[in-house]
This record gives C-alpha cells, sequence and structure tokens, in this order.
C-alpha cells in the first residue's frame, strides 16, 4: 500500500508559535517597564509613582495587537510584534525622558519644541498604529489583494507625495522640509504612507513586467544591460525622486523612495545590471543637485567638515551636538535620565537615536540596530518563504526600506554618510512615522502569515471520513 | 541612590536589553531547527537508512510540505533553466514529479528542437531528486555522462536535453 506512510504517521502540525509571541511580547513589555523605571530613577531619584499608567496604556494596547494576530494571523511569525513592541516603547520611554527633562522640578533644559504632552500623543499615535495593524489584518486577508489596487494605490503614492510640494509653506513646512500637510494642530507626514503605497505599486508593475526587464538585452562586459526601453519606468523614479529632492528640500525621502524602487527591480529581476544603473544615477542625481542647490551642498559641508571654522556653532550645530552626545556616551552610556541629550536640537525626532547613545552607549545602541536587523531578517525570511510573487517582491521591498531608513537616519547622526531628515522607524516621535511602521508590520505579518500556514490536507486524506459505521 | 546601585541599573538594563536580543535569536534558532527534544524523535521515525551526520543535520521543518527531514543546506528548492530558449525560468520544487518535454502537458514545456515530446522526468525519492530518460531521440545528459536509469542528481550539476540546460538549485 503505497499510502501507508502518509497514514500512519500523522503529519506534524506546524505550530503557529503564538504562545512563543506573547512570551517575547510579555518580556518585551517588561524591558520598557524597566527602561521606564530606569528613566525615572535616573531623572528624579524617584522611582515613578503617577503615570506608570503609560506604560500600562502601552502594555494593553500591545496585547491588543497579539490578540489581533493570534485571531487573523495565527501562523504569522512570532517575533515581528515583540521586536516592534520593544521598539515603541523605548521609544515611548525616550519622549518620556525628554518630555521631563527640565520640567517637573526635573534636572537639564527643556527639550525645544517638544510638547508637556509629548508622551501622551505618542501613546495616542501608537494606538492608531495598533488599530492600522489590526484593520491590515482584517482587511487584507491575503497580500494579493493589494494587487488589484497596483495603480490606484500608485497614483495615491505620487498624490501624496506631490501635496506638500504645491502647499503653501504655511502649510507643509517644519524645519526647512516641505514634507508636511499642516491643517490645524494635525501635521501628517505623507511620505510615510505614499512609501508604503508606492511599494505595493513597485511590486504590482514588476510582477507584470519583470521578464521583459531581466531578460531582453545584451550583454557587455559581463553585465546584461536592459533594453532602452525598458529603460523609462527607472528613469521615471528617478526623475521624481529628484523633484521630491527639489521641489521638497527633502533628501531623506528621496533616498529612500528611489532606493526603494532599484531594491525590488533588483529583487525581481536579479540583474546586477539594475543595482548599477541605479547607483550610477543616483550618484550623478545628487552631484548635479549638490551643485545646483545651496541646502542639498551644504549637507555635504557638514558631513565632511563638521568640526572645522565656525560649523560646530553654525550649520553643523546639530549634528556635532549628536555626535557629542554620543561620545560623551561611550560603551555603557550615562544610564537613562543622566545624560544631557536636550543639547541636540530636535533630540526627540531625528536625533533620538544619538539620545540613545549618550543615555544606553555603544552597548545599548548595538542591541537596538540588532532588533532593527532582526525586523528586517524576519521580513525577508517571509519574504523567501512566500509562494506569490507578488508578495515576495512587496514584503522584499518593505524589508529594504525598513532597513535603508535605519541606515541613512543611523548612518546619518553618526556622521557615516550626509545627514539627511527621516525618523528612525518606531522611535523617533511623530505620528505619521509611527502609524506607516505599524502598517508596514501589519504586512509583514500577514505575509510571514501566509508563508508559514500548512498546506492544505491532500484529497487523499479524506478517505478517513468516509468510514461507514454498520451495525 | 549611591553610585553603586547606579551603575548596577545602568549595566543591569543592558543586559537585559541584550537579553532580550539574545531570546529572540534563540527563536530564530527553534523556528529553523525546531525544539531539540522533537527533532531528535522525528528524525528517529522518518529516516532510519541516513549515516548519523546526515541525521544529526536534518530538520523537521515545521511549515514545509517536505516528509523527508533533509538539511537546508543540501535540498535543492528550484530547478533553473541556465541556457537555452527558456534560460533564466526557474520552477519551484514540490513533492511532485516534473515532466520535461515538447508536449503541452509536460511541467516544463520544451520549445527546443533537440527534444522529444515526453524527453525526461525529474522526481523526489528518499530525499533525493532522480533524472529518468523517457526513451528520448537524443537522449538526456547528467554533466557529461548519458542518462540510462533513474540518477540522482546533485545540486548545481547541469542536466542537458537538447540545447537546454537545467540544474537544481537550493
Amino acid at each position: 500500500m503505497t499510502a501507508a506512510p502518509y497514514a500512519d504517521q500523522p503529519v506534524p502540525m506546524p505550530r503557529g508559535r503564538r504562545s512563543t509571541e506573547l512570551l517575547m511580547l510579555v518580556f518585551a513589555l517588561a524591558v520598557v517597564l524597566f527602561a521606564y523605571g530606569a528613566a525615572s530613577l535616573g531623572l528624579s531619584g524617584k522611582m515613578p509613582s503617577g503615570p506608570l499608567v503609560y506604560i500600562a496604556i502601552f502594555g494593553v494596547l500591545m496585547l491588543a495587537a497579539h490578540v489581533a494576530v493570534r485571531r487573523y494571523a495565527p501562523y504569522a511569525d512570532p517575533l515581528l510584534l515583540p521586536l516592534a513592541a520593544l521598539l515603541n516603547g523605548l521609544g515611548i520611554v525616550m519622549i518620556y525622558r525628554l518630555q521631563e527633562s527640565g520640567r517637573n522640578g526635573n534636572p537639564g533644559n527643556q527639550v525645544a519644541g517638544l510638547a508637556a504632552s509629548a508622551t501622551k500623543t505618542q501613546l495616542l499615535w501608537t494606538g492608531v498604529g495598533v488599530l492600522a495593524l489590526v484593520l491590515v489584518l482584517v482587511l487584507i486577508s491575503q497580500a494579493r489583494v493589494l494587487q488589484r489596487y497596483t495603480y490606484t494605490l500608485g497614483a495615491l503614492g505620487l498624490v501624496l507625495l506631490a501635496i506638500p510640494a504645491v502647499l503653501p509653506t504655511s502649510h507643509s513646512t517644519v524645519n526647512g522640509a516641505k514634507v508636511w500637510i499642516i491643517f490645524g494642530g494635525l501635521s501628517i507626514e505623507p511620505g510615510e504612507f505614499a512609501r508604503l503605497a508606492l511599494a505595493v505599486f513597485f511590486a504590482g508593475y514588476l510582477v507584470a513586467k519583470r521578464d521583459a526587464l531581466a531578460l531582453a538585452g545584451r550583454r557587455v562586459l559581463g553585465i546584461d544591460l536592459p533594453r532602452a526601453r525598458d529603460m523609462g519606468p527607472v528613469l521615471l523614479a528617478w526623475v521624481a525622486s529628484l523633484l521630491i529632492l527639489v521641489f521638497e528640500t527633502d533628501i531623506g525621502t528621496s533616498a529612500l523612495f528611489f532606493g526603494l524602487f532599484i531594491a525590488m527591480l533588483y529583487i525581481a529581476t536579479q540583474r546586477v545590471s539594475w543595482l548599477l544603473i541605479g547607483i550610477a544615477l543616483f550618484l550623478f542625481g545628487t552631484f548635479i543637485t549638490a551643485n545646483l542647490f545651496s541646502h542639498v551642498m551644504e549637507r555635504f559641508t557638514v558631513w565632511l567638515h563638521p568640526f572645522s571654522g565656525s560649523n560646530p556653532t553654525g550649520i553643523a550645530y546639530q549634528p556635532v551636538q549628536g555626535l557629542e552626545g554620543m561620545a560623551f556616551g561611550g560603551l555603557f552610556g550615562t544610564g537613562l535620565g543622566h545624560g544631557q541629550p536636550y543639547f541636540t536640537p530636535l533630540v526627540q525626532s531625528d536625533f533620538i537615536f544619538t539620545a540613545f547613545g549618550e543615555e544606553l552607549g555603544l552597548v545599548g545602541v548595538m542591541a537596538l540596530l540588532l532588533i532593527f536587523g532582526l525586523l528586517v531578517q524576519r521580513g525577508l525570511r517571509a519574504a523567501i518563504a512566500v509562494n506569490d510573487p507578488f508578495a515576495k517582491l512587496l514584503v522584499g521591498g518593505l524589508s529594504f526600506v525598513l532597513a535603508l531608513q535605519v541606515f541613512v537616519i543611523v548612518g546619518g547622526v553618526s556622521g557615516l554618510i550626509p545627514l539627511t531628515g527621516v525618523t528612525t522607524p518606531f522611535l523617533s516621535q511623530g505620528g505619521s512615522s509611527l502609524v506607516a511602521s505599524w502598517i508596514l508590520i501589519g504586512l509583514l505579518v500577514r505575509v510571514s502569515d501566509s508563508a508559514r500556514k500548512p498546506a492544505p490536507q491532500p484529497i487523499q486524506d479524506e478517505g478517513m471520513t468516509q468510514v461507514v459505521r454498520a451495525g | 541612590m549611591n553610585a553603586l546601585e547606579l551603575t548596577l541599573l545602568r549595566i543591569g538594563f543592558l543586559a537585559v536589553l541584550w537579553l532580550f536580543v539574545i531570546a529572540a535569536v534563540g527563536v530564530i534558532r527553534t523556528d529553523i531547527f525546531g525544539p531539540r527534544r522533537k527533532r531528535a524523535r522525528s528524525t528517529r521515525q522518518q529516516v532510519s537508512g541516513l549515516p548519523a551526520a546526515a541525521m544529526a543535520m536534518a530538520k523537521p521543518k515545521p511549515s514545509a510540505r517536505q516528509k523527508q527531514p533533509r538539511s537546508s543546506r543540501t535540498v535543492p528548492h528550484m530547478l533553473l533553466v541556465t541556457a537555452g530558449a527558456l534560460a533564466g525560468t526557474s520552477l519551484g520544487l514540490t513533492d511532485e514529479q516534473i515532466t520535461i518535454g515538447r508536449a503541452n502537458d509536460a511541467t516544463l514545456v520544451l520549445s527546443d528542437d533537440y527534444a522529444s515530446t515526453r524527453h525526461a522526468r525529474l522526481f523526489p525519492q528518499d530525499g533525493q531528486w532522480l533524472v529518468e530518460d523517457l526513451g528520448s531521440t537524443n537522449g538526456t545528459y547528467l554533466d557529461r555522462q548519458k542518462v540510462t536509469e533513474p540518477t540522482p542528481v546533485p545540486v548545481g550539476v547541469p542536466i542537458r536535453i537538447g540545447k537546454t540546460v537545467l540544474e537544481l538549485r537550493r
């Protein structure tokens, strides 16, 4: 009987590993609670009394997210949620610590532009983010649902990117970057969401066109060059990213946007030539804009000569303060609440990584970077494992852009590459970034669920149910 | 608070943070190799003829459809066409056999003048993929050897069918 090996040996049920997720989530919450206590002790010398409710609310939100994953994506990767929760929680703790600095009798100066209710706001946005995660899980039962809206989302993404460029300055510009939509008290950075929409568009487009992009063309010097007419979309993406650079004075968004496209093109076609063409185009574009626009050139000056002349008190004041903060922190940091991160302007958003560098030291930020790395690795793992080529591309691209974003901002504040203002995912203050990051996690959870879901049982197994009991 | 308590708190937090990272890596490890206890049992059940080294490497991957525990380093996951009209095409490997030829119902339909209608087939057996020539006119070659009987195909060794070259890839 040939079917015997299948019949007498139960196929091991793949574990959903939801309890592992819960365990790791509780661990993450414990770390956050520890950080909160340490920050509170460091600031005032007292254990936190009142606002322990912040951490309680945060814990409830994360457990709600866990319940949603349990219900709607039972086979999802068990690490995605705890890793994201830890980063988000540590971000909240750092924002609380910065908010308290100089307030309520605590030592230090007040951080400019950080309201006394910043922690509450960040917590509120965390709630919105978790809601977005749940909505993604409920509405998008499979990644390929999104494929239907390839061009709709592409158009939406471009519109979102373009809105700040056409809005009047008073409704779109904060600290020189024209990337906001500001109405009333609410400010939204549409680029964060545009990135997600465009990732869906690129994935849908490339799944349809990958063969032409991968196979047609000539081989020159060991590199497969694409045909000239297939270059169209790449040039379009390049021009669009340059336009963002010029009209919104935002190098970061532009780099992420172009990097996302090139990475997805590479994943779709497996041709190194696209990477080379992309890097060449990017360098060429940066060279041109650096020579044409003073604000781009200034970034290079700050990067190459932060300490020369009057730069440390002038144009390089912010990065130099950040660098000095991290140097002050050294290997093990000053301890939460004991540093002076408030000297760095915008330490709550773009420079929050230097605050961690100062108070947790190199050892602490390496752990943070590893946590980001694990998050990206889990995303890429899901991309490799999933069958649907659209989901594969989408999640591959999204994981890559998460890594690129961390690289751009951490590389920027640490002086490895020219500084460009992008948010640190999950850590920075700011609702748009947080909600967009949670949507990204939602998509990763959804695709990893599809990837790890056991295959449907083969038909012949149903023979077991057809036993007729006579008498 | 004195300096000692302060230092303990500071280092303690970093230790806990790193413990979390290590725990996360541990979860990934279990995800790949399975928990130790279960691994030993299921390996004994499923493979009896494999050498001890292969058993140590074996892993019952929880989500995979494969019945045989095999090492991810030696198990091919796709069939890639490396030369010929279909170069660049890849097929994911499942438990099903793959038929190759000019017939429309073949898994891999070749438009190769030197291939027969039902040229060859690839099928999994005991954790290996075997190639079998189905009586083709021009023959099937594994590396430079003509395939006369079902032959195991190692990863990365070219299979020649007419002008088409296929390879198993991890």
